[in-house]
């Protein structure tokens, strides 16, 4: 009797101080950290104990969040006087923070469960040195999406990086983890500075650092768009947009498969968070060309993403190039964003944010699953390439079903998640003649067709990626005896697989809470959900969608068939060889391979990929086939600022002889321009 | 919704099940007279069907669950489309849960679990035909997006229902986009359901085949199942190009009595009988391409529908305004 006032006196106190209640969760996570360090080589005390704790203040802040989402109640902000004198720490809670924080603890939740049973001994770092760069490092996302200064904001940023970089090199004995791990640091170090370059930019030489005084700083056009610049830059280059993405596919197969998913589905989404931040509400998108560039950058790296994923023959780095894709497509829905808000089409420019959002959201689902999903196979087979994978749907049925949720729901298939935020983004592409720019509207069917494109391929590889992986026979002897995951893994791979359904079916409330961001970024929503059948973003007379009515109407029509199949016919089955049209031979290694699958698209996207190829002669005794695949950008745009700065360098180390005398030399030489500058 | 509504609906999907594999029958016979055959009856498909549901279904020893399921997913989603589609009246209880792009995705997942169904044997065979199908699905689909964008662009709707009423209440007149869209359509629906120039439905060569390829560890009822599908995928095809291109005749919402459900469903076999004559001419008339030319024919599919789009968007054309 009493349950009901109280449980609701409980949400009133706790939505009163969402934020504090918030905070405090954070520092739960930065404690796990360092209880870890209590006991740091017992796994059963960091992996089995701590983890699980982990995964409920994941849950907590994600019920938080919603529950500031769905009161509806405007910004909270407090000031913490920590940190450097006269720069306190600024934090804000408002609806585009309280959106991805509720993506932090609903992906996270899933991803900290399937560590706590992933993590044993002997590989790498010590478990509690683990914990302690995993809670760091969930925690200082949290912070991002918090800060509302710039300075918090970068010492968050920087610490997300760092406790990354150490979680990718934690099996830091292997080189070419080393060199993921290095290229990683060089890059997020790259954006960084050219974040604090936005961030300068934005303060308009006031000094005021916070993002209050920013918002209200009316910088002109030209200045604007060189902040703007920069943060693309920068937050790009966090997000893997092409060309800043060649850390991406390096760092996340090095890094063990949780960490690769809580980069893949959480980190990126930081930087999609601080660009929807700086450029909706620090720089009020105001020049509709910076869509039409975010547009582009996003269709390309899409469609780069979804070609390279397919010639990929490594499981990890497939899903590291998928994630490159995923984002472009978010980008794309972003600028497109801009490019309405940019023309005074606040309905269409809501629409297009929403389909950003969402897919942001269901990115962090079907992502972290699948990257999950590799670690466990990872573990039963001690494989990632391609080509020693097959048939692992008999040995592993659960990770084989759960991950089959997830290859179809990045495969943008209806009624799961990935085709929500698809169709979202296509029905913004529709609305595009509306915008005033004669020669945009002629450019932008080619952008939906590019889209779409991209959108059919990933299909294609996702069905790369599982059939090479769980279907087919298995292509090495020692895999009909890989295990299936634990229960804790099995628990958390469960977690993300019904998000994925459960968006997918009833995207009505993933869509009321873009809803609010979308309310606060741009004054303006899409048409309120008024039925729990279906959606129609616009008008019912234009478009709708109900994921249930499609899983209901086939799960129906499959139920009907199967008895009606039963009454009339018969139900009789009788085990075979398989036959293979009459050939009695067949081995393993007659299966299409990974590099066979990626064999058309090598053909159709040749200019894409640069290639070495090996062919072996036709009288070879022991033929081998060789080919290597490379991206262009690393050739083209890396490489050559690689070897100016090496020459550089090789020239100012002329200077140093090694001698004393000359070093000291160099000193009074430096004291004394000093002085005549000072004089 | 009333429960006129869901008799309609019941009964269209009922229609479209039945008569879906008489129009496959019917294309044969037409294809059988163009090439100088003597023509199988047109209850063929339907014995065909009798004689696989009646068999024991072999199954190799290592099929996964996902191998026996797929049809049954294959035979839903078709059967889902069908009742999203307006082949005899629009005023559909259903075909508010799509419109024409989310078919698009009803189709693709029949597609994606066709091709991972194919490669769970581990045949080799089966894998080839998996990946060719995959190829010419995500090649087609851009091209099918795109004339659904023309559509959009003519009648202000992409839910097939108020696309259909627009355009079949409409002053009659021919816009120059159309034709294109038109051309690019008929590529597509050639293509996605592997018929000549794309693929033989007719072929023996297992080297040459994509979706036959897929289907070959197939047997007993759930070869019916799939074949049925199929069956059904063409007619939705057909229902589509009717929706977009040939609406006339269709029982339009506020004027769907039982005579006009009537008339509606005598124009359909109608269309249907010039439909499968043409697509008839059409294969008689071309040879298959190789597998290495799809991606051409495909491109151009696509280029032609960017072409009318691009016609529609220079001429100003605008309809609704």
């Amino acid at each position: 009797m009493t349950v009901a006032p109280s449980i609701s006196a409980v949400v009133a106190v706790v939505s009163r101080n969402d934020l504090n209640a918030i905070l405090l969760l954070l520092g739960v996570w930065a404690a796990l950290g360092f209880a870890g360090l209590a006991r740091p080589r017992s796994v059963g005390y960091v992996a089995r104990l701590l983890f699980p704790i982990g995964a409920v203040t994941c849950l907590g802040i994600a019920l938080l969040a919603g529950i500031f989402l769905a009161s509806g109640q405007g910004a909270q902000s407090l000031i913490l006087p920590i940190g450097l004198p006269d720069l306190p720490f600024h934090l804000r809670l408002d609806p585009l923070s309280g959106f991805f924080l509720l993506l932090l603890g609903l992906a996270g939740a899933g991803i900290s469960t399937f560590a706590a049973g992933y993590f044993r001994s002997g590989e790498g770092t010590a478990p509690g040195l683990l914990g302690l760069q995993y809670h760091v490092f969930l925690a200082s996302m949290g912070v991002v999406i918090l800060a509302n200064d710039a300075y918090l904001f970068m010492v968050a940023w920087e610490t997300m990086a760092l406790s990354s970089y150490f979680l990718v090199t934690s099996q830091h004995r292997i080189p070419e983890i080393r060199r993921a791990g290095f290229l990683y640091l060089l890059m997020a170090h790259l954006g960084a500075v050219c974040i604090l370059f936005s961030f300068g930019t934005m303060s308009a030489g006031n000094w005021q650092l916070t993002f209050d005084a920013m918002r209200g700083n009316t910088l002109s056009p030209g200045w604007a768009t060189v902040a703007f610049v920069f943060a693309l830059l920068g937050f790009g280059a966090k997000a893997g947009l092409v060309p800043m993405h060649v850390w991406l596919p390096e760092a996340h197969p090095a890094a063990p498969s949780p960490v690769s998913a809580m980069m893949s589905g959480l980190m990126l989404k930081t930087a999609i968070y601080a660009m929807l931040r700086v450029s909706f509400d620090l720089l009020h998108a105001r020049s509709w060309q910076w869509g039409v560039v975010v547009l582009v950058l996003g269709l390309f790296s899409a469609l780069f993403g979804a070609v390279f994923a397919a010639v990929q023959t490594d499981m990890k780095r497939l899903l590291a190039y998928s994630s490159i894709e995923n984002i472009g497509l978010i980008f794309a829905g972003i600028g497109l964003a801009l490019l309405f808000e940019a023309s005074n089409l606040r309905l269409f420019a809501a629409l297009a944010l929403t389909a950003a959002l969402i897919h942001a959201l269901n990115h962090s689902f079907f992502k972290s699953l699948l990257f999950l999903a590799t670690g466990s196979v990872l573990h039963a087979t001690k494989q990632r390439s391609l080509g020693k994978l097959g048939g692992l749907i008999r040995s592993m049925p659960w990770v084989a079903a759960l991950a089959l949720v997830g290859t179809l729901a990045i495969a943008g298939l209806p009624p799961l998640n990935g085709f929500v935020s698809e169709w979202l983004l296509l029905q913004s592409f529709l609305f595009t003649p509306q915008i005033p720019h004669a020669f945009i509207n002629m450019l932008i069917p080619l952008g939906a067709a590019a889209l779409a494109l991209t959108v059919a391929l990933a299909a294609y590889v996702m069905v790369k990626f599982y059939g090479v992986i769980f279907l087919g026979q298995p292509r090495e002897p020692l895999l009909t005896h890989a295990h299936d995951a634990n229960w804790l893994e099995r628990i958390g791979l469960m977690w993300l697989a019904a998000g994925c359904v459960t968006i997918g079916v009833l995207p009505q409330f993933a869509l009321r809470a873009a809803g609010d961001v979308t309310g606060m970024l741009l004054g303006q929503s899409i048409a309120p959900v008024t039925s729990l059948w279906s959606i129609a973003p616009i008008a019912p007379q234009q478009a709708s969608y109900s994921g249930l009515i499609f899983l209901a109407g086939i799960v129906a029509v499959i139920a009907v068939t199967f008895v009606v199949v039963r009454l009339l016919a018969h139900g009789r089955v009788r085990r075979t060889a398989a036959w293979d049209c009459g050939y009695p031979w067949q081995t393993s290694r007659m299966q299409d391979t990974a590099e066979g699958f990626g064999q058309p698209i090598r053909h159709m996207f040749g200019t894409f990929f640069r290639m070495e190829r090996a062919l072996p002669s036709p009288t070879d005794a022991e033929p081998r086939y060789r080919i290597q695949i490379e991206d262009r950008v690393w050739r083209a745009l890396y490489l050559p600022v690689a070897r100016s700065l090496q020459w550089l360098a090789d020239e100012v180390s002329v200077v140093q002889s090694g001698r004393l005398a000359v070093y000291l030399l160099f000193s009074f030489l430096t004291l004394l321009a000093l002085l005549v500058f000072v004089l | 919704m009333s429960a006129l509504t869901l008799v309609r609906q019941l009964g269209e999907v009922v229609l479209a099940v039945a008569i879906a594999p008489l129009f496959m029958g019917w294309i044969a016979q037409c294809r059988a007279w163009l090439q100088n055959r003597t023509a199988p009856p047109l209850t063929q498909p339907y014995r065909m069907l009798r004689k696989l549901f009646h068999k024991d279904a072999a199954l190799a020893a290592d099929a996964s669950p996902l191998f026996r399921t797929a049809p049954y997913v294959l035979f839903g989603t078709m059967v889902l489309a069908a009742a999203i589609i307006p082949s005899v009246a629009t005023d559909l209880p259903f075909a508010r849960a799509a419109d024409a792009i989310a078919l698009i995705g009803l189709f693709a997942t029949a597609r994606v679990f066709m091709a991972l169904a194919a490669m769970d044997i581990g045949t080799a065979f089966g894998s080839l035909g998996a990946r060719r199908e995959m190829m010419i699905g995500f090649l087609a689909e851009p091209a099918f997006l795109m004339v659904l964008f023309n559509a959009f662009l003519l009648y202000g709707s992409t839910a097939l229902p108020s696309l259909v009423d627009a355009n079949a209440t409409r002053r009659f007149f021919i816009d120059p986009s159309v034709i294109f869209a038109e051309i690019a359509f008929i590529m597509v629906l050639l293509a996605e359901n592997a018929r000549i120039p794309i693929d033989n439905p007719a072929t023996h060569l297992e080297l040459t085949m994509i979706h036959e390829a897929m289907v070959l560890e197939y047997s007993a009822r759930h070869l019916a199942l799939i074949e049925w599908a199929a069956d059904l995928k063409l007619f939705n095809y057909a229902c589509i190009g009717f929706a977009l291109f040939l609406p006339w005749g269709i029982a339009v919402h506020g004027a769907d009595g039982g005579g006009a459900l009537l008339l509606a469903s005598a124009v359909l076999l109608v269309k249907l009988a010039f439909a499968g004559a043409a697509l008839a001419l059409i294969e008689s008339l071309s040879a298959k391409l190789r597998i290495f030319r799809a991606p051409e024919y495909l491109a151009m599919a696509f280029l032609l529908a960017v072409l009318g789009l691009l016609v529609h968007l220079l001429l100003g054309a605008n309809i609704h305004a």
